[in-house]
């Protein structure tokens, strides 16, 4: 171990000089290729992709390939003329339509953020307080649908909630109701289609942070005489808002644009944006009006995104 | 006494129905694969009649094929590129742009995948205009957009490990002389190996995994497996893609189960030779 750092052996000398040579450039300029390699990535595949969707939100829509007219134009004199169009922006904003789906994305997915709360914050204290081996099973059967199949988990429930499908067909079996309800393509499929899927996202932050939580603040309240209702709302509850936060923004915030769930467990009756953006990018064909209202979504988003990146980085470096 | 046995109930009860509301479905999904009927909820008996199916059409091959294909190379280049990047956060102190770096590393988590999917797509289609490349989107498109969020998946794993780990090996190694590039791949590389293993399977499921992203990026004669599923279940329930999804949940259910066992086996052993140690030191 102590030979590491001898670096000019002469086997390594014969065998070949290239090999040395970008050995020592390596050795001295290591850590900028560390840095600079995922940086330059990220900008290139990232962070430039946004601009250019900016860049189209404020373009003409035009019948052509692609369907957008260049903002960019030579006028005489080499004299760049550009063209920002803001009309897009205007007409999200005067159509019904989108306000609308912004809104009820909101709406959809705050309720299911709420519901997947109220179910994840007793099932992560449950697994907290359980013994050692029963933690690990607990733990792993709430990661293992994280790991499954996102698309497949969503289509089990097309099953399920079908009119022919395994809630009617029990519920006619027994008798409770003579012709099937519907059930799939409604905002009740949604809700149960985002709860479905997110509730793990919003069980395992608030177990890491239950986890760190210190059992002698506990008995120390019940000591000095304070029910067990009390010592959760004064002890137990506000030690947790760090893993609440994070859980609910881990809902929210893909909830909001989502796309799969709204499509095949809603149908046409559940609007959503992502769903909206989709469907004008490849059925529409207008990518500036598709921009735009990506444009907006990531406006509506960013708040919850920096708050989210704010706790996520406390906890990585704090 | 009596208190803390009824909220231990309550946790018990809430914890089986969310158990119970994770698990029906799919264990439902599962048993209907091996219906005979053509109509998913009809059960018809016992048969693995779809299966049969299932392996002889060539598009589910191809698009398995192609899947896999994605899910190997990004889960190999987002394990190196978040490798790098969650080292360059935790061990190199401030950098020039760190922020804004550390910004584009935790954004793809959350970033809604719509977003991801149509502003890549927009890139391909102007460097296509600038440059040429890429002439034609597939595979090559489709893994460059995976690359970009599983990285950062990757990146956020070592990122926590790292921080969770004690420098002291790192800072003896430097003491003894060893420059810094040796320390970091002859000390610090092995110790966050496992860290990469997880980052490696994480980028490989999430590959497999996404729709979006790869729909608005891949292009025509291009299909990926939850492509073809999304394709085939939007006008309703398909048995043959029961048993696809069957053998897709009980592939990914034993690796995981395999994974989360070895583990807690190492653990387990770990436990106990810290306390036979202890115990030893004792006497």
């Amino acid at each position: 171990m102590i030979d590491t750092d001898e670096i000019g052996s002469p086997e390594a000398d014969i065998s070949s000089s290239l090999k040395m040579r970008l050995f020592h450039t390596l050795q001295h300029n290591w850590k900028s290729v560390v840095v600079f390699v995922p940086y330059f990535w990220l900008l290139l595949f990232f962070l430039a992709p946004f601009f250019i969707v900016l860049k189209i939100s404020m373009a003409e829509p035009a019948i052509a390939s692609p369907p957008f007219q260049p903002m960019t134009e030579w006028v005489d004199d080499g004299v760049v003329q550009i063209k920002l169009v803001f009309e897009n922006f205007i007409y999200l904003w005067e159509d019904d339509l989108y306000f609308k789906t912004y809104i009820n994305s909101i709406k959809i997915s705050s309720i299911s953020t709420l519901i997947c709360l109220l179910i994840g914050y007793p099932m992560a204290y449950a697994i907290v307080r359980a013994s050692h081996t029963y933690k690990h099973i607990l733990l792993m059967l709430i990661i293992l649908p994280f790991w499954t199949s996102f698309l497949l988990r969503v289509y089990a429930w097309m099953g399920l909630l079908a009119d022919q499908g395994t809630i009617n067909n029990l519920l006619i079996s027994l008798g409770i109701i003579d012709d099937p309800i519907r059930l799939l393509y409604t905002p009740f499929a949604v809700y149960v289609g985002i709860v479905y899927t997110y509730l793990p996202f919003m069980i395992l932050p608030l177990y890491a942070n239950m986890e760190k939580l210190d059992a002698s603040l506990r008995e120390a309240a019940a000591d000095l005489g304070a029910k067990p209702v009390t010592t959760f709302l004064t002890v137990t509850l506000p030690l947790t808002i760090p893993g609440i936060i994070a859980g609910s923004l881990l809902v929210f915030i893909p909830a909001t644009g989502e796309f799969v769930i709204p499509d095949l467990l809603g149908g046409g009756n559940v609007l959503m944006i992502g769903r909206l953006l989709y469907n004008e990018f490849t059925s529409n064909h207008d990518w500036p009006i598709a921009s735009a209202v990506a444009i907006i979504l990531l406006i509506v988003l960013v708040l919850p995104m920096m708050l989210y990146q704010h706790a996520q980085g406390k906890q990585v470096e704090g | 006494m009596h208190n803390t046995g009824q909220r231990s109930r309550f946790l018990i009860t809430t914890t089986c129905f969310g158990l119970a509301f994770l698990y029906i479905p799919m264990v439902l999904l599962i048993i209907y694969s091996f219906n005979y009927s053509k109509l998913v909820p009809v059960w018809g008996g016992w048969s693995i009649r779809w299966y049969k199916v299932l392996f002889e059409s060539e598009d589910v091959w191809e698009a398995v094929a192609l899947s896999l294909k994605v899910a190997t190379v990004n889960a190999c280049f987002a394990t190196l590129l978040g490798t790098l990047a969650g080292l360059a956060l935790v061990r190199f102190g401030s950098f020039k742009g760190r922020t804004l770096f550390s910004g584009m590393i935790t954004a793809p988590l959350v970033m809604p995948e719509v977003i991801t999917g149509l502003s890549l797509l927009l890139l391909f289609i102007t460097l296509k205009e600038l440059i040429g490349w890429p002439d034609k989107r597939g595979f090559t498109t489709i893994t460059i957009a995976h690359i970009t969020f599983s990285m950062a998946y990757v990146a956020v794993i070592i990122q926590s490990r790292l921080t969770g780990m004690s420098q002291d090996l790192e800072e003896a190694a430097q003491d003894l002389g060893a420059k810094p590039f040796r320390v970091m791949i002859d000390i610090t590389m092995p110790l966050i190996a496992p860290g990469m293993l997880a980052g490696w399977l994480l980028a490989f499921t999430l590959s497999l995994d996404d729709l979006i992203i790869a729909t608005f990026v891949s292009g025509p004669g291009a299909t990926t497996m939850p492509m073809l599923i999304y394709s085939r279940v939007r006008l309703g329930l398909r048995p043959d893609i029961n048993a696809l999804a069957t053998i897709i949940i009980i592939v990914v259910a034993t690796g995981v189960i395999l994974a989360g066992w070895i583990m807690f086996r190492q653990q387990k052993r770990r436990e106990l030779e810290l306390a036979m140690s202890s115990e030893e030191a004792q006497d």
